[in-house]
């Protein structure tokens, strides 16, 4: 018996990747999908009741083909992108120190806690008219909402990733003679970076549902409003065009944020 | 045994010393009493009404001024003649509370039923997991508030259609949680059974839905979080009733106190039925609590 | 403990307890397992074969990634193995062509635990003849408080396992085995994360089941002292690919105490063991090094 020896290329093990690609597993995965899809054309088809009613997926792709040559819609993905980057974005600059600095202070935590416990079961949606009457533009009080959505993950995971880190390490760099802002930055930061990656892509996932949903609301740009006009106008495919979009732009979103952490994060197991 | 600290301080013992839960509960009462705890708690949720009433009501900032302050929020709560006919005196309110309530409580309870054992089934055999779990993935990334339209269109009724956004939102968290839990069961509980002679059904009951429980409730958590979310998008978009159809319709009629009145009923609604799944979820699973209660 | 002369053993009739065969042989000839992970084989049992009389304590020691568990998981039927025999009592268990069905007559005790920890002490050992339909609940009920007061663990029948200590866990699972009264108990390292304290009072514990019931025990380490305090034969294997290196007869009296631990025959039984293990150990880690690398 002789042993293979692991051919790599670009660091990926490919007797396991091609192991992984030519499995049963993706075998059932792609026919799965593709009865789905047949499915969803024949109940379209024979009309069958609620599920028929989604446009058939031979109409929805010969409508993403002229879609896709619209400028009007790539806008849609710009405005929306932009909206959920700022709030996004915004929620990080404010929610990671102030969770930094609530694990770190027991009173300034005791003091901010229950508050941010009061607001945080309120749906984010809930805001959008009191964000619409506080905010002099329609975009900030949007980008307001959006903010909320990833605001208060990114608060509790921050704050539960410094709780949670292991004092013996904070002795150990103690005992090497480290102190103060060395074991913040050496100790502290490095330990709550793998909560703050969960934090972000949890928030990343809400962040899209908010805009999405704001962007139907109220507002008059954007994937969501595309989706949403769409239905008022009666071009229905464009309806599953539009879900379709954000499904993926989300998807992205999420994707870089996990590849950023695995990036930042090397010395956890990459499953 | 070995204790594990944390930087929260607190020791996590993982043997129990037998106390009577009253007097330990006084004990901790006691401590908290004297911890500065409870007092920077008060003090804190006291400077967040106070900077809301001085900054809307007193000193009436430029934008400030136009939100309702907590004074004029709470003189309209409690008013038995309300100014925009909402207060705890109406039957209207209770009205909106409970048609939010019902669709939760049927959204939720559809979602739970269909999605506990579809999460179990495809964590249990690899092959219905191999069909099923690609189409979910695919679906998932689809926000469920992306669906309204769609959703509206596919049902003749507009409360059908509510109730389907709001089982969309918890449906994915319950499956893919109850998914994960069966999947998170260590292979050795799996082999223990076997080795003591458990058929499949055995397998099943005794290992795979215990196993899974608190993956269970975690995901019914989140769950109840994502109806409500749904639920309030679905209302102001589409409803006749309910908290968001309430929000949204104070907010076009400049009713602003009663936009403050639903969020914050929606906020007691909605942090109450979390901490009521949890509660349900320390009483099923007592091997969890017991022995990590000190 | 001792004051009980009962035998633990369910069923438990006194002609049981006497029967004049024992059973619980065991043959393993020329398993060879290779494994393919990640499309690359590895070969982790090279033609191993041993004989294990019935009623045997027999005590696999070596390196760690020597296949010692994976001729474990065979005999109780999680995996098959590529080619070879294994047979308890001269009946065929597994081969090249047939896996094992995991069964009560071959029981494990798993490296890190497994009893359930959404069951009670109770429970968990009257688990076994439950799901078989073998007894009645309150039999079940009855037959183990009668093995968890043998084994010294009276009162906790109603905690959960997270409430007891890690040692009382390992003896309750003995206890959950030993209701099914199997002919092998396999022992998968059960003892390897415990004190050198807590190790010394298992041992005890373990040998007197032994001295009591004489199962064929199947006990897999590397603690080597413990190899020669516990077992009959100790049995060497070498780095991976694992096959049998040597044999040792622990010419050892029973029952056995710590006063053995100083007896010259004993010092003598741990050189010719450590001497025979070191060798694999040292290969099995520069190869370790090297996959590393």
């Amino acid at each position: 018996m002789t042993q293979k020896k692991p051919v790599y290329f670009m660091g990926i093990n490919l007797r396991k990747l091609r192991k992984s690609i030519f499995s049963k597993t993706t075998y059932r995965g792609i026919v799965a999908v593709i009865a789905t899809v047949i499915l969803w054309e024949l109940c379209a088809r024979f009309e069958v009741p609620i599920i028929g009613m989604i446009p058939a997926p031979s109409s929805v792709f010969s409508s993403l083909v002229e879609q896709l040559q619209d400028p009007a819609y790539w806008e849609c993905w710009v405005v929306s992108y932009d909206r959920v980057l700022s709030g996004f974005i915004i929620a990080q600059i404010i929610g990671i120190p102030l969770g930094l600095i609530m694990g770190l202070s027991r009173h300034l935590r005791d003091l901010s806690f229950p508050t941010l416990e009061i607001l945080r079961p309120i749906p984010p949606l809930a805001w959008v008219p009191t964000a619409v009457i506080f905010w002099p533009t329609p975009e900030m009080s949007m980008i307001f909402v959006t903010f909320l959505g990833a605001f208060f993950t990114m608060v509790l995971n921050i704050l539960g990733g410094v709780k949670n880190i292991d004092v013996r390490y904070i002795r150990s760099a103690q005992s090497l003679g480290s102190s103060g802002f060395d074991i913040f930055r050496r100790i502290v930061l490095p330990a709550t970076l793998p909560s703050l990656f969960t934090g972000m892509t949890v928030g990343m996932g809400i962040t899209w549902a908010v805009v999405v949903a704001a962007e139907m609301i109220a507002s008059r740009s954007g994937l969501g409003f595309l989706t949403w006009k769409s239905y008022v106008a009666g071009d229905y495919p464009v309806i599953v065009i539009g879900m379709i979009s954000i499904g993926i732009a989300g998807y992205l979103s999420s994707a870089v944020i996990r590849l950023l952490g695995d990036r930042l994060t090397p010395w956890r197991k990459i499953i | 045994m070995q204790t594990e600290q944390t930087l929260s301080g607190k020791a996590v013992a993982t043997q129990d010393v037998s106390v009577s839960s009253i007097s330990l509960f006084f004990f901790r009462l006691k401590l908290w009493m004297k911890s500065p705890t409870p007092y920077l708690t008060l003090l804190g949720l006291s400077l967040f009404i106070l900077t809301w009433w001085l900054t809307t009501e007193v000193w009436q900032l430029p934008r400030f001024e136009k939100l309702p302050g907590p004074v004029s929020v709470v003189k309209e709560w409690v008013s038995e003649d309300p100014a925009y006919g909402i207060s705890i005196y109406t039957p209207e309110y209770y009205e909106h509370i409970w048609k939010s309530i019902l669709r939760v409580l049927q959204a939720f309870g559809l979602a739970t039923i269909l999605g506990v054992p579809l999460g179990l089934f495809m964590g249990w055999k690899k092959t219905f997991k191999d069909y099923t779990f690609p189409v979910m993935e695919i679906l998932r990334p689809i926000p469920m508030l992306a669906w309204v339209p769609l959703a509206i269109l596919m049902f003749p009724e507009r409360e059908m259609a509510i109730i389907y956004l709001t089982f969309l939102g918890s449906f994915f968290a319950t499956t893919l949680n109850t998914l994960l839990g069966v999947e998170s069961i260590d292979e050795a509980y799996f082999r223990a059974a076997r080795c003591l002679g458990a058929k499949s059904r055995h397998i099943f009951f005794k290992v795979v839905v215990p196993g899974a429980l608190p993956f269970i409730f975690t995901g019914l958590q989140i769950s109840m979080g994502f109806s409500w979310f749904s639920l309030v998008a679905g209302e102001m978009l589409a409803g006749e009733f309910g908290l968001g159809y309430l929000i949204w319709n104070s907010f076009i009629l400049v009713q602003y106190p009663v936009i403050v009145i639903a969020m914050v009923t929606l906020g007691v609604i909605g942090w109450s039925s979390s901490a009521l799944i949890r509660f349900v979820g320390t009483l099923l699973m007592k091997w969890q609590s017991r022995g990590s209660s000190l | 403990m001792t004051t009980s002369t009962s035998t633990i053993c369910p069923t438990g009739t006194s002609e049981m307890h006497l029967s004049p065969q024992p059973v619980g042989k065991l043959s393993i000839r020329n398993a060879t397992k290779i494994y393919d992970p990640d499309g690359v084989n590895v070969l982790a049992l090279d033609n191993c074969s041993m004989e294990v009389e019935a009623g045997e304590f027999c005590v696999i020691v070596g390196p760690s990634g020597c296949g010692k568990t994976t001729l474990l998981n065979a005999i109780a039927g999680f995996h098959d193995i590529t080619s070879g025999d294994i047979f308890l009592d001269d009946e065929l268990l597994c081969s090249g062509t047939k896996q094992a069905e995991p069964g009560a007559d071959r029981i494990v005790v798993f490296q890190h635990g497994a009893l359930f920890p959404w069951y009670t002490v109770l429970e968990n050992v009257t688990f076994g003849p439950l799901v078989q339909g073998k007894m009645s609940a309150s039999a079940a009920k009855k037959e183990a408080e009668e093995i968890l007061a043998q084994m010294g663990l009276k009162g906790i029948s109603h905690s959960y396992p997270s409430e007891i200590s890690s040692g009382m866990r390992r003896r309750v699972e003995i206890a959950r085995a030993m209701m099914n009264n199997p002919k092998v108990l396999l022992m998968d390292e059960p003892y390897r994360a415990m004190d050198a304290l807590t190790k010394t009072i298992m041992h005890k514990n373990l040998l007197d089941v032994y001295d009591q019931s004489r199962k064929t025990i199947f006990f897999i380490t590397h603690d080597l002292e413990e190899a020669i305090f516990l077992g009959t034969r100790v049995y060497v294997m070498t780095t991976r690919p694992g096959t049998i290196k040597k044999v040792i007869d622990v010419d050892l009296p029973r029952p056995r105490d710590y006063k053995i631990l100083s007896s010259d025959r004993y010092l003598e039984l741990k050189q010719e063991v450590i001497e025979s293990v070191h060798e694999e150990a040292k290969k099995a880690f520069e190869a370790g090094e090297r996959e590393m690398a």
